[in-house]
Order: C-alpha cells, then structure tokens, then sequence
C-alpha cells in the first residue's frame, strides 16, 4: 500500500484555527437555488407596489408644493354688484386702492369674455347673457405670502374705498379656499406611505419565511458545515447568498414594473394638461428615491435573512 | 508501548503544548428527552496518540457516546473536557475550535449532496480557510488515494455505498485531525479496502499521532490492530476490558510478528 502524501507533508493538513475561509470557498458551499420559486416573484410585487406608491407619494408631495407656492401669495377680490356700470366703477375703485397697498405687487381685472370662458362649463351660452349677474374678479399677487391679519387690514382698505360708492368686495386667499385639497393631497401622501411601510414589512414576513423554509430544507447540510467546524457566521454567509440572489432579482423585476406603471400613469396625468397636475411631476432627487427602492428591499431581505439564520442556528449545539 | 511511542513521533505544532489527557468523561449520563438515560456513568480519558475501539452490541450507546465526542450532543449530566478544556461550560461560539481537530466518520456517511465528492472532501480544508491551491492538491491526492480519482465530480447521490464510505473518511482525515472519531467505517466496503483504510488510520495514528476511536462491532477488526485499546459499552454503561480507561494505560499486547520473534 502506498503512504498517502498527507502523511508526509507537513502543513498540508489543518490550518490554523480560528481563520476563515476565503468568500470564494464559502460559495462553494452554496444550496443550489433555483429562481423559479414563488420568492423572487413576491418580492418583485412588493417592490413594484413600492415603487408605485413611493412615485404617487412623491409626486403628490411636488404637486401640493407648487400649488402652495404659486397659491400662497396671491388673493382673489370679488365685487358682487348686479349692475354691470356699478360693478366697473366699484372694480377700479378697488383697484386703485389696492395697487397702493404696500404688500401688493400686481392687480389684473380679470376681462369680461375670460370671466364668462371660466363659468361657460357651468352655465352655458347663459354665462355671456345680461340676465346672470357676474362678479366682478380681480387678481392680486402679493410680495409674499399675507397672515390672516394682513389679510383683513387688505379687506378693511376695500371696504373704506368702496362704501362711498355704496358698495362692497370680499377677500379671498386662493391657499384658503383650497385648503381641503392640501388636506386631500396630504392624507393621500400618509396613506402613500403607510403602504410602502406595509409592504416592506410584508416583503420582510416573504423573507423570513423562505430563510427559514430554506434553513429547514438544507438542516442536514447546516449540521454537517457545523460538525465540521464551520462557525455560524459561515453558515449565515452560506445561507444569505441565496436570499441576496433572489431578492436581488426581485428587486430589479419589481422596479422595471413599477417604473413602468409609473410611466404609464405620468402619461395618463400629462394627458389631463391640467395646470395643478402638471406640478406633480418627479425630479432627479425623487428618481434617485425610487432608484435606492430596490438596494433597500436587497438590505431588508439580507437583514431579515440574517435575523431569521441567527436564530434558526441558536436552536442547534 | 504505544502511547509514549506515539508522543514522540508527533511533530504537528497545533500538539506541542497538548495536555496529557486529549479527551476526559467524568461520571456522563445522556437521556433523549424524558426516556431513560442510553449513556449512564460514562468515565474514560483518551491519551494523544492512542487507538481505541469502541465495541457493543446494537443498541449499547457506542453511536450516542460518538455524538458526545463529535460535539453533536450535549450530556444531561457529568462534564466533558477536550484539549484541556470544559467543553460543556464553553461558550457556543468556541465549538468550532474544538470541531476543527476532529475527524468524524459517520454511520451515514453524512455527505452534503448538492456537492460533489471532491468539494465534500475539500469541506473541513475550506471551512478552516485553507489556501485554495493547497485544498485543490490535497484533496486530489486523498481521492487518488482513496481510489475515487475518477469520482471527484460525482455527486453522493450517484455513487454507491462504499464509495460514499471512502468519500466520508477522506473528509474524515484529509485536516489531519487530532482526533479521528469513526463509526463503523468499514461497514460499506469490502475487505481489501477495509484494511486499506484502516491502515490509513493506523498510519495517522503512527506518523502524525492522531488519537483514533473507532465505534465497530466487528470482532475481526479488533484483531487487525493489535497495539488497539478497546472499550466496550454495554446498555449504557463502559467496560475496560484492555485496560483502556486506566491511566496510565495498561500496555499494550505485542504484535504477533514480535511474539513469533520471541518463541525463536
């Protein structure tokens, strides 16, 4: 019988305790996994509900911040008088003491034929008759945006230019008026984000299930990689390569989805050519939120994998 | 005389400063839940470089108190030292450690089957981070060896019974372990094979003075090994018919070659 080589080398055979093996090694050691399992497809869902809701959440937010912005320093004045010579005198009597109020920057009398182009989807050809009274409406931009205070020493200025003419104007602030739609648009934003937290929390349930279907299935081989010595480092980093495989691929099926959704919504929105809804649109900040969607769902499934390896390894000697 | 024979021959570094004693049961007891104990007052030191075999009849407790060895099981009672240390009041996170200078031949082979024979002989080499091209030279070298050079890349699955056996002691003993553990190894090949391989524990147990334990009930065994002590377990409990319990041991029988040399 021939001498085995290992009994006469010296070194050959156990390496010092304590070291660990190179990454490469460990892939060795690898479960084979299949994609073809339901996992990957969950997280794809999930991630690309995350997106759609992360998209909407963020568009939303830009939306309800340039309407802010171009509403919160501008007023409406309406002048409600039946008679058409009255309602033009009291309307550049209001003008002119408003231009000289040092908070406003800019009057327009909004024209006849624009007021009677705004009402004609409510009243018809009836909006241009003589027989429906309109108000007379006038915008006024501010320097900056009024307080409730400024706003009523603005109507007091109406008020004593128009009473000699036996008149009278009332002060709208266009933020006021709309403020249950921001109401609106921030409850749609909470809701946006309670989805995303919803989900991240059901794609970590979908990846403690498989990490522990996983551990359960190749229990053998995690006994055997610890009979041998492996720590349970290893065999967490053994175990994670498979969830950080699938999830990974997950993640990108799930953003392409719901990049795409989202694009297909943007184009339905665009359509609208709608002036509020024109200010949702995403910036490059808001892509690179959406572009980081998938790398979080990677890290909450290794993180979730991890947690749920450790544990399954506490139970085992 | 084995045992000082054999702590001479040693030269691993990882030994220089080994205890007297590589492994020590004091007053062990083992019960799987709340069935009766199958391991009941073990008591028994093994020596660096010794060969022991562990003899009974099915059912004795000789696979149970392997478990014990191999670090698979935990004692309901009594204490447990390895490489002068308590293993039972170790942390868990030192187990690895101790695992690594252990060898174990299992009853069932216990090969991982999604790996191929050559990557589970080359798992305890990687496991304890060995350089790649050392682990790829050895490991062929102990498939050559072990006559599965043309198997390297078979999985478990397509390979027969005593191949899987070879397979098992390769990963066995390809880390030169200091303690070799083996449970019926020879129990899936045939006779010459058999011999072979416990030749090749023979041989590190000679040249690099691995303790070896080998678990078997095969009485034809026990005389292949003539320097062997036995320790033979019955219903739970161990009997030291060659004195092997004993410190210091009871020597050991001479081979019959020297005997016959003796009569002359």
């Amino acid at each position: 019988m021939s001498t085995h080589p290992l009994l006469e080398e010296e070194g050959a055979g156990t390496p010092a305790a304590g070291s660990e093996p190179t990454r490469s090694a460990e892939a060795n050691l690898s479960p084979p996994t299949k994609l073809s399992g339901p996992i990957p497809w969950v997280i794809a869902i999930l991630i690309a509900l995350v997106v759609i809701a992360a998209a909407g959440g963020l568009s939303l937010r830009n939306l309800a911040e340039n309407a802010r912005a171009d509403l919160a320093d501008a007023v409406t004045v309406q002048i409600i008088e039946a008679d058409p010579n009255e309602r033009d005198i009291q309307a550049e009597a209001a003008s002119s003491a408003l231009s000289a109020h040092p908070l406003v920057t800019s009057v327009r009398q909004v024209p006849q034929d624009e007021l009677e182009e705004l009402l004609k989807p409510w009243l018809g050809e009836g909006a241009a008759s003589d027989n429906v009274p309109i108000p007379a409406l006038i915008d006024v931009e501010l320097s900056r945006r009024a307080s409730a205070e400024e706003l009523a020493a603005l109507q007091s200025v109406l008020d004593g230019a128009l009473e000699p003419l036996g008149g009278g104007a009332r002060v709208d602030a266009q933020s006021q008026w709309l403020r249950p739609v921001y109401d609106a648009l921030s409850a749609l934003q909470y809701l946006a984000l309670a989805l995303i937290i919803l989900v991240s929390m059901a794609t970590a349930a979908a990846v403690w299930l498989a990490s522990r279907s996983a551990f359960a299935n190749h229990r053998e081989t995690v006994e055997i990689i610890h009979l041998l010595g492996g720590t349970d480092a290893q065999v967490t980093r053994v175990f994670e390569r498979p969830v950080i495989r699938e999830a990974a691929f997950g993640a990108f099926i799930g953003l392409v989805i719901g990049l795409a959704a989202v694009w297909l919504l943007g184009r339905q929105f665009a359509s609208l050519d709608s002036g509020m809804v024109g200010g949702g649109g995403l910036d490059l900040s808001d892509w690179l939120i959406i572009a980081a969607i998938p790398v979080a769902g990677v890290l909450l499934a290794v993180i979730t994998g991890r947690i749920t390896i450790g544990h399954a390894l506490k139970s085992m000697l | 005389m084995g045992f000082p024979r054999l702590l001479t021959a040693d030269k691993s570094p990882v030994m220089d400063a080994r205890p007297a004693e590589i492994v020590k049961f004091d007053n062990v007891g083992l019960r799987y839940g709340t069935d009766p104990e199958v391991l009941s007052d073990v008591s028994f030191t093994l020596f660096p470089g010794s060969f022991y075999f562990l003899t009974g009849a099915s059912g004795a407790g000789k696979t149970s108190l392997l478990k014990l060895l191999y670090l698979a099981q935990r004692p309901s009672r009594g204490s447990i030292r390895m490489f002068g240390k308590d293993v039972i009041t170790s942390p868990r996170s030192s187990l690895p450690d101790f695992r690594r200078r252990l060898g174990v031949v299992f009853q069932n082979f216990r090969l991982v089957q999604h790996l191929s024979a050559f990557d589970n002989v080359a798992l305890p080499l990687r496991l304890a981070g060995t350089d790649e091209t050392k682990v790829q030279r050895s490991v062929t070298d102990m498939m050559e060896w072990v006559g599965l050079s043309h198997r390297m890349q078979a999985l478990p699955q397509t390979m027969s019974g005593g191949e899987q056996q070879r397979v098992a002691i390769a990963r066995a003993v390809i880390a030169r372990p200091q303690v070799l553990i083996a449970d019926e190894p020879t129990g899936n090949v045939d006779p010459e094979m058999a011999l072979k391989l416990l030749r090749l524990f023979e041989a590190l147990n000679n040249r690099v003075g691995t303790t070896v334990i080998v678990a078997t009930h095969d009485v034809h065994l026990l005389k292949k090994v003539p320097e062997s002590l036995i320790m033979r377990l019955n219903k739970g409990r161990l009997s030291d018919p060659t004195g092997a319990l004993r410190y210091p041991p009871a020597p050991k029988p001479k081979p019959k070659t020297q005997k016959a040399g003796a009569s002359k």
